[in-house]
């Protein structure tokens, strides 16, 4: 984790089970390669939010499109289930989709513009042959109605005359029309106001409570991720550094990086000097030429020689918090501040 | 401030010691085949001399057309701005552009949201700061370079003269904004408006590019006028906070006391609706129904009567005024403002 390792992975049943991806991006004709995802194990439990954080370029929309076969893996497993969805194929793999579903950040862009709001909302219905015309069409006014929006108003119009907002609704009506066990969602309130931002949010959890749905949550507002998540994963340049439930993990974090993104968080509190608060210095090395060992040493102020040397492996350091680092830090241990090295 | 002590301050003093900015009834219409969109729709505030104001509110408030109209870069056509902006006691208000040329890069600029469309994609950075410099402050090249550099390590650029011969594109978003901020600051303005300036950006480059507008302002005596739709970033960093509902601001404060003592329903509202990183994971989240008004046909009386819990049908056919600012400086438009048990409840992040 920002190193590999698979000791946080659950022993028991899981509905997606991640192993050992890893995704690369040539570069032109140029010989050098993206090293987006770079040895990710990570699995996804029955009913719960998985929050995934982390600056922008470190993989997270990788990750979520590798799973979804979007991006092809260069190596590694991804199990739905019991199936095995990197070696499927075809037809296969289309019987898998409408259990398996994606929602994208940018709400207005993501629909189709030239489809009625209806036919965008039963579309998977119809690809996958569920039910019949009639089911059909109930269920689209039943999802409809269940993510607010006026169906019998909506059917007829398009995409661009909804807000932002509105369109993200529309975009969960048709990701939980066929059914789906797991939706990844990539940003899907980022493009958003804060006040409809926590309407989403709010409607999230209530589809997740109707439908039983699991869900794999990208973002990178911290705050948001704790909001939604059961468990919090964060990565870094292709790895990941730290897993917990949001609560232990926001109170103390082990690994440095996630305690630096913790103390960049704006706070809304006057009282609060933000200039005194670390962060992190410099910024993100290029994917291209990820640094050896621990890929966070070049911006972390405990790093030593051991961490350019040796990738550090996962390690539990409490129940069910497990970190890669090799020298994480102890409950109530500050990181020492920072020198604003700009990279 | 009232309209009698601006005219009095206005008149009777000197420029040099007329406040830097004072925004009178600021109104910004744009003529649409829809009807008449009421972007800005009578602001009024002072800004001192390196002091900063953030400005807050949703998207479509109408923070961008203000700061636009405050600089005089709105569309030439379908555009009906009145009111009185006056820059050390110069109205700008119906102003030549020769006269606004003067006053761009020179004694105010802007940061934008997003540093890519605001550079030029095909110009090397050098060359961007270097037009600027030599346009305004009439120097030789040489002298113009020699700035350059010392703008994009002040910055904080590594590696200043290699990134001088850089294109945009070359660079990461951070760094772009810092480029951005470097050409802003490099005639010496005594304004700056930064409008979104870290949107698009990681909260840890957020940090630090909002940690740079500061020592930069500091060091050079600028006011700022900082615009987000995140209460968050104007928390620790601003003097005073406007929050603009539908054109209009709706409440006004020194930052601390607006945040201890916040009257206005709608900044309630805003307030609770963030998620706070010190509530437990799946903490339910206040929302505010319904959307921002149609600023064509807006709603009758105050605003946000639609969206607001505390209505009455005096909201929904008269229209609050902002009041006169009390002994705090504190200004609120609502005929039902929160009470102390309420506010306690909006609480910070
Ligand atoms: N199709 C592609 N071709 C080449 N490089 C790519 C491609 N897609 C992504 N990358 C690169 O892979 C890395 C990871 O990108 P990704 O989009 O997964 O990041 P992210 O964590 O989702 O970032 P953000 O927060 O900005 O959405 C980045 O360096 C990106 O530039
Ligand atoms: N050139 C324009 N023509 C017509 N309407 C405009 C124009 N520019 C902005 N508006 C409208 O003015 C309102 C305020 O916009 P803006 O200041 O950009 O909001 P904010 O910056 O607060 O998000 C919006 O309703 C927007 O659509
Ligand atoms: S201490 Fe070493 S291993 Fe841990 S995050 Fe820092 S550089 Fe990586
Ligand atoms: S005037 Fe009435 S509707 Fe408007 S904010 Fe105050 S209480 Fe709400
Ligand atoms: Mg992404
Ligand atoms: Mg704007």
């Amino acid at each position: 984790m920002a190193g590999t390792g698979k000791a946080h992975l659950s022993q028991g049943e899981t509905v997606l089970r991640i192993e050992d991806l890893f995704v690369e991006f040539p570069v032109g004709r140029s010989g050098l390669k993206v090293s987006a995802v770079a040895g990710i194990s990570i699995d996804v439990r029955e009913g719960e939010t998985l929050g995934l954080v982390g600056e922008s370029g470190c993989g997270k929309s990788t990750l979520g499109k590798a799973i979804m076969q979007i991006v092809t893996a260069n190596s590694g497993q991804v199990l739905f289930g019991d199936i095995e969805l990197t070696t499927l194929k075809g037809e296969e793999l289309r019987q898998t989709r409408p259990r398996l579903q994606m929602i994208f950040q940018d709400p207005i862009s993501s629909l189709n513009p030239r489809r009625r709001v209806g036919k965008i909302v039963r579309e998977g219905l119809d690809i996958w042959k569920i039910g019949d015309e009639a089911s059909r069409q109930a269920k689209v006014l039943e999802v409809l109605e269940v993510v607010g929006i006026d169906a019998e108003a909506a059917i007829g119009r398009r995409p661009h005359e909804f807000s932002g907002g509105q369109c993200q609704r529309i975009s969960i009506a048709r990701a939980v029309a066929t059914e789906p066990r797991v939706i990844i969602c990539d940003e899907p309130v980022s493009a958003l106001d804060v006040s409809v931002q926590a309407q989403i949010l709010n409607l999230l959890e209530d589809m997740k409570a109707r439908y039983g749905l699991t869900l794999v949550f990208i973002a990178h507002d911290l705050a948001v991720v704790k909001n939604i998540s059961d468990r919090v994963a964060v990565m870094y340049l292709g790895k990941l550094c730290e897993i917990a439930t949001p609560d232990d993990l926001y109170a103390s974090p082990a690994h440095p990086y996630t305690a630096a993104l913790l103390s960049a968080i704006p706070v809304a509190d006057p009282e609060v000097n933000p200039t005194l608060r670390g962060g992190v210095g410099g910024e993100i090395p290029s994917p291209l030429a990820p640094p050896s060992g621990c890929r966070f040493r070049t911006r972390c102020p405990l790093a030593t020689e051991k961490c350019a040397e040796e990738e550090p492996q996962v390690q539990e350091v409490r129940p069910n918090h497990f970190v890669a680092c090799h020298f994480p830090l102890a409950e109530g241990q500050d990181l020492p501040a920072l020198e604003a090295n700009i990279a | 401030m009232s309209a009698a002590s601006i005219k009095e301050s206005s008149a009777t003093t000197p420029a040099s010691e007329a406040p830097l900015l004072v925004v009178n009834d600021l109104k910004t219409y744009f003529k649409t085949d829809r009807g008449l969109v009421r972007a800005v729709d009578g602001v009024s505030f002072t800004l001192e001399r390196g002091r900063t104001l953030g400005v807050v509110g949703e998207s479509g408030s109408g923070k961008t057309v203000l700061s636009r109209s405050i600089m005089g870069l709105l569309p030439k056509r379908d555009v009906e701005r009145s009111g009185s902006v006056k820059f050390e006691g110069v109205e700008l208000v119906g102003a030549d552009t020769s006269l606004m040329v003067e006053y761009w890069g020179d004694q105010m600029a802007m940061v934008f949201q997003d540093p890519m469309t605001s550079l030029n994609p095909v110009m090397r950075v050098g060359k961007q700061i270097t037009e600027g410099l030599r346009q305004h402050l009439d120097i030789s090249k040489d002298h113009a370079n020699q700035t350059a550099l010392a703008l994009l390590s002040s910055v904080g650029i590594p590696e200043p003269e290699r990134r001088l011969r850089q294109y945009p594109h070359e660079m990461s978003g951070g760094m772009r904004q810092r480029v951005m901020i470097a050409i802003a600051i490099a005639c010496g303005p005594k304004l700056l408006f930064a409008d979104e300036p870290t949107t698009a950006l990681d909260v840890t480059v957020q940090a630090q590019i909002l940690d740079l507008l500061q020592t930069q302002q500091r060091d050079r005596y600028m006011a700022m006028i900082l615009v987000t739709h995140d209460l968050g970033v104007v928390a620790g960093r601003t003097d005073e906070i406007a929050v603009m509902y539908a054109g209009k601001v709706v409440e006004k404060a020194p930052t601390k006391v607006l945040f201890s003592n916040l009257r206005h329903p709608y900044t309630e509202a805003l307030l609770s609706s963030i998620p706070k990183i010190s509530d437990p994971s799946h903490t339910r989240l206040k929302t505010i129904g319904g959307r921002p008004p149609n600023l064509i046909n807006p709603p009758s009386g105050c605003k946000f009567s639609p969206r607001c819990a505390y209505a009455t049908d005096k909201c929904r056919t008269e229209e609050p005024p902002l009041s006169a600012p009390d002994s705090d400086g504190h200004q609120f438009s609502c005929w039902f403002p929160v009470e102390l048990s309420a506010k306690q409840t909006a609480g910070v992040r």
